[in-house]
């Protein structure tokens, strides 16, 4: 390991095109162990993209991704840098055919070849700390959206991530289970996960983020304290999109 | 109904001719499990190899199962057994009906499977690999499983259409049920009534393998599972 200072995340000149159509113009920013930046902006400005190439699952056409020490976007060890990155998405992604706790015993025994008893120890105990140990041997049909996003949370914490990626995960929630799954995020950030999140709850931007950053366009228009976002954002554009935010989805936290 | 089979002799023919039809039935059975086994064996592996093999292997499944499944079950048992000698190729009776039907089977079962293949979201690939799993790991473990459960009930459809479709191995002579019937009827000229005790037999087997695999089914069920 080398430098101190360095950052858990850093990206830098993130390029991306599908076919001609241009999602990812030049994005730089990069978190430090421990901080919380949310990423707002209108739809099809390529924030989940951005996400997409933090794991490569989408390959960047330019740029550098830096977890630490390692380069994502030319690494040759790709399987080995997913296991130090969390995903939780919109759509949960859980395995329908396991159970809550086989669900993220899943990734401790196959990807981590950890011993059976140990995985199951680990798994539950992740699975309480999202407060779902009532629903160890349910299946994903049976639990509410609620209880699936924060199975998919337990089950990427289970390989004990360095940093969570979280893409719009209350987006597809019944308005009253949000509450529940940004709860859990809010505790895994006071616990010091580092996290970088795409939402429109400006209430948990605002309680829990150390940066919003505002895309458009495949770039970054602004990137500042929730505070200053807020209160007096600089450019026309990202204080035109929190005013529809606001229609939308009422003030955040007030 | 009791007085129709006196009347017509068909217990006096199934009496007499029980061992003989029983060995014929026993044919039969073995023939449809040795069948459904390798057939759904050799039906995953081509759906796997259709789906996720490189374009090579995924053209020859593909040409395989459409060629199968797009010409008729007995001209495929003709070629195994009338038209391959030509070529010095010769099989038993009893090796063509094995052969063949596990041919066909194979391509029906890969396309039942394939079908529960694609029916995988592609948020479950994204979450796997998401953990690190490779590839191969995520078919094997996570998109496999669903499938073979999603499947189940096309398979055990398959059962019942092969435990019947085996009748045509009497067109090349094995000792199938039907083969059997045909032998008996030809000794004592009952057709009618050898045939109508074959269907029975038939539809017996049928009705009780459906509510076995009811059950096996019911057992195997897990929720949000059709
Ligand atoms: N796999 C893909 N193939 C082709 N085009 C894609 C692909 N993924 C994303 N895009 C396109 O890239 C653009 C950015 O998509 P992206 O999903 O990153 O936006 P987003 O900011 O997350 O939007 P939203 O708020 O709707 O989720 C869109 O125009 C989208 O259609
Ligand atoms: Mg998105």
């Amino acid at each position: 390991m080398g430098d101190e200072d360095r950052p858990l995340l850093n990206i830098k000149e993130l390029k991306k095109s599908f076919g001609d159509n241009l999602v990812l113009d030049g994005i730089s920013f990069s978190l430090d162990t421990g901080q919380n930046k949310v990423i707002i902006g209108p739809s099809g400005t390529g924030k989940s993209t951005v996400l997409n190439c933090v794991n490569r699952l989408v390959v960047p056409d330019g740029g550098e991704i830096w977890l630490e020490d390692t380069e994502i976007v030319s690494c040759d060890n790709i399987n080995e840098v997913r296991q130090e990155i969390g995903y939780v998405f919109q759509g949960f992604g859980l395995f329908h055919h396991l159970t809550a706790l086989k669900n993220v015993m899943l990734g401790l025994t196959r990807v981590k070849k950890v011993p059976k008893k140990e995985a199951k120890e680990k798994a539950i105990a992740k699975l309480e700390r999202v407060g779902l140990l009532d629903v160890l041997e349910s299946y994903p049909a049976q639990l509410s959206g609620g209880q699936k996003q924060r199975v998919a949370i337990a089950r990427a914490l289970a390989m004990e991530p360095k940093l969570m990626l979280f893409d719009e995960p209350t987006s597809a929630l019944d308005p009253e289970l949000i509450g529940e799954v940004l709860n859990v995020m809010r505790k895994l950030a006071e616990e010091g996960m580092t996290m970088l999140v795409v939402t429109h709850e400006m209430g948990f931007a605002r309680a829990v983020s150390d940066e919003i950053i505002f895309m458009e366009k495949g770039r970054i228009v602004e990137k500042s304290s929730p505070e200053k976002m807020f209160e007096q954002p600089e450019n026309p554009r990202t204080r035109e999109f929190l005013f529809k935010l606001d229609e939308l989805y009422g003030k955040g936290g007030e | 109904m009791l007085e129709f089979l006196t009347e017509f002799m068909i217990i006096d023919i199934f009496v007499s001719n029980f061992g003989r039809l029983m060995s014929g039935l026993r044919f039969t059975l073995t023939l449809t499990f040795v069948v459904m086994f390798f057939g759904t064996i050799f039906g995953v592996l081509l759906a796997l190899g259709r789906s996720y093999g490189i374009k090579p292997i995924s053209w020859v499944c593909t040409a395989y199962i459409e060629l199968i499944r797009g010409t008729p079950m007995l001209a495929q048992l003709f070629i195994l057994y009338f038209a391959l000698p030509a070529y010095g190729i010769r099989f038993s009776a009893v090796t063509v009906a094995y052969l063949g039907f596990t041919i066909n089977c194979a391509a029906y079962q890969a396309e039942y499977t394939r079908g529960s293949l694609e029916s995988v979201g592609a948020d479950q690939y994204k979450s796997a690999y998401s953990l690190g799993m490779k590839r191969w790991q995520t078919i094997l473990f996570v998109v496999l499983p669903q499938a073979i459960r999603w499947s189940i009930p096309a398979w055990t459809n398959e059962f019942i259409y092969i435990l019947k479709y085996t009748s045509l191995a009497y067109i090349i002579g094995a000792p199938d049920l039907m083969t059997q019937g045909k032998f008996i009827a030809s000794r004592n000229y009952q057709f009618f009534r050898v045939y109508f005790i074959a269907a029975i037999i038939y539809l017996v087997i049928v009705l009780i393998s459906t509510w076995i695999i009811d059950k096996i089914e019911a057992k195997f069920k897990i929720p949000g599972f059709g």
